[in-house]
């Protein structure tokens, strides 16, 4: 008779950084706030436009709206009912729900306080954050892809791993895949910049100063539009971030961007992939 | 089986204590004097970027004119005063402009047509989201400003009103680097007619680079102060008095 194999205890690592938790958990609450602040300013207008103008009279590509107790979206031209969730819900013919906005009556003044304090927020914490990836080499070390893993191979796996959920065990777990780096490589290179200048493309004092900034967006109506969009696509992030949290292990998760300690998931039993 | 309390109701409970938690927060006054410290660094971060306020705002051709601007805030004014006036079309309607000036003034519609004009082709923003572009024909502020010998002590240009939004007089200021930039006119014409009184007829602000709420419109009186402290709410401009807006309307 054998006896099953003795299971190593997985092993603890330092693996999640005092300065990258910190960036964590600032974002995680100024997010939410820039989110929910930024949806009541949104309900202020619930409509969006393409090009440098668009109001009430002009075609809208996007309209969340009302008629008595009944909510709609109209998107492109074709109406969705939303009732109880959009245009009309909790009561309240708001465009977004009390629920999710920050604060949760109509207060346009008060939703631009929170949205503009927590923006800086966001970008001061974004330029220490970089000036550290730049000297600790969390950039070069932790966030870039190598070569080895720019391959399209390489990446295919990855993504046919993700497909399957089934996530890097043992020492491929002690860094960050390849989808993962790329997420955040795009939540602080491509998303990061993306809201912060659609931001002020929407203030007309900035447009006088930097006209490229309208050019580059094609229009202040467009940079608002692309500013609620960027919103929902980072919205998806967090929800997809919140999901591999989960599939990777709430727990063991949570204390490495706590305490910055994790333990290692044990190697799978069966060599897996065949793929 | 379902317990006294549903999951929906703990929820929904849960959720309006939340908000109404929430909600505190945002009305204590020590937390919005922490949140308004943002909007001081956006101010001086604004006026740090745009260096010295002189760039122009962008103009665009009548090819982009808004096929119909809306009309928000005052649509109307109800003041017995402005609707005489309003009844024989301005005609024997006067501007005032006073204050911290040397030569006071007091200038008729045909006077200020008859004066040296601006015409722009600009977008006006609202603080709600939205934006509109309409062709804008006045008298440069800079101009009747220098005509009055404006005070050296002078620091703030106000606009007295003669609308009222929640029984309020609209009033709206700005500083002197916006009141002498050149695009910053009294807009007596729209779109090459004459300004419709929803609109703001017979007079309104037009200070491109700034927010809607700014463009004060039925302008009766112009005065130059030092202080804007002891005008009405003391903030410079009726939606900065009653709900807080920002005054330099720069975002």
């Amino acid at each position: 008779m054998t006896m099953p194999d003795p299971v190593p205890p997985p092993a603890l690592i330092y693996r999640t950084r005092l300065p990258v938790r910190l960036w964590h958990w600032t974002n995680a609450l100024t997010v939410f706030v820039m989110l929910m602040s930024g949806l009541m300013i949104f309900n202020a207008h619930p409509r969006l436009y393409w090009g440098a103008y668009g109001a009430n009279f002009d075609h809208a590509w996007l309209e969340i709206g009302s008629r008595g107790t009944t909510g709609y979206v109209t998107l492109l031209g074709v109406e969705i009912p939303t009732t109880g969730v959009l245009g009309y819900a909790m009561g309240t013919a708001e465009a977004f729900p009390p629920l999710i906005t920050i604060p949760s009556h109509y207060d346009l003044a008060t939703a631009r306080l929170w949205h503009f304090a927590f923006a800086w927020v966001l970008v001061i914490g974004w330029v220490f954050f970089c000036i550290y990836m730049i000297f600790s080499n969390h950039l070069w070390n932790t966030l870039l892809l190598s070569h080895e893993e720019m391959r399209g191979t390489s990446l295919w796996r990855d993504i046919k791993a993700h497909a399957r959920l089934r996530l890097p065990r043992g020492e491929a777990a002690r860094h960050y895949n390849p989808l993962q780096k790329i997420a955040y490589l795009l939540v602080l290179f491509g998303f990061l910049p993306l809201m912060v200048l659609t931001g002020l493309a929407m203030s007309p004092a900035m447009d006088a100063a930097w006209p490229w900034l309208l050019v580059l967006f094609d229009g202040r109506q467009s940079a608002r539009s692309l500013h609620f969009l960027g919103a929902g696509a980072f919205a998806a992030f967090i929800m997809v971030h919140l999901v591999m949290v989960v599939l990777a292990g709430p727990i063991n998760e949570l204390r490495s961007m706590i305490t910055g300690w994790y333990r290692l998931p044990p190697e799978r039993r069966v060599p897996e992939d065949r793929a | 089986m379902t317990g006294l309390v549903s999951r929906r109701n703990l929820l929904v409970g849960g959720g309006s204590l939340l908000l109404a938690g929430c909600d505190r927060v945002s009305s204590s006054p020590t937390v919005r004097e922490t949140l308004s410290w943002g909007e001081r660094a956006s101010r001086s971060a604004q006026r740090w970027l745009i260096g010295d306020r002189q760039a122009l705002a962008s103009e665009f051709t009548r090819a982009d004119l808004s096929p119909v601007f809306r009309v928000n805030g005052s649509t109307h004014v109800t003041a017995a005063d402005y609707m005489r006036h309003a009844a024989n079309g301005f005609a024997d309607w006067t501007l005032a402009v006073d204050g911290l000036v040397a030569q006071p003034l007091s200038l008729s519609l045909g006077a200020l047509r008859a004066a040296p004009s601006r015409t722009q082709i600009t977008r006006h923003d609202c603080v709600e989201g939205w934006s509109a572009i309409a062709e804008w024909t006045g008298v440069p502020l800079g101009l009747l400003l220098r005509r009055a010998g404006l005070s050296t002590r002078a620091r703030y240009i106000v606009f007295h009103c003669a609308d009222s939004l929640a029984g309020k007089p609209y009033y709206e200021s700005i500083d002197l680097v916006d009141a002498f930039h050149p695009q910053t006119i009294l807009a007596y014409a729209m779109n090459r007619a004459p300004l419709p009184i929803g609109h703001g007829a017979p007079l309104r602000l037009r200070v491109e680079r700034q927010l809607g709420y700014k463009h004060a419109k039925y302008v009766m009186r112009i005065e130059a102060v030092e202080s804007l402290s002891g005008l009405h709410g003391g903030k410079g401009g009726f939606w900065e008095d009653a709900h807080d807006y920002q005054w330099y309307a720069g975002i």
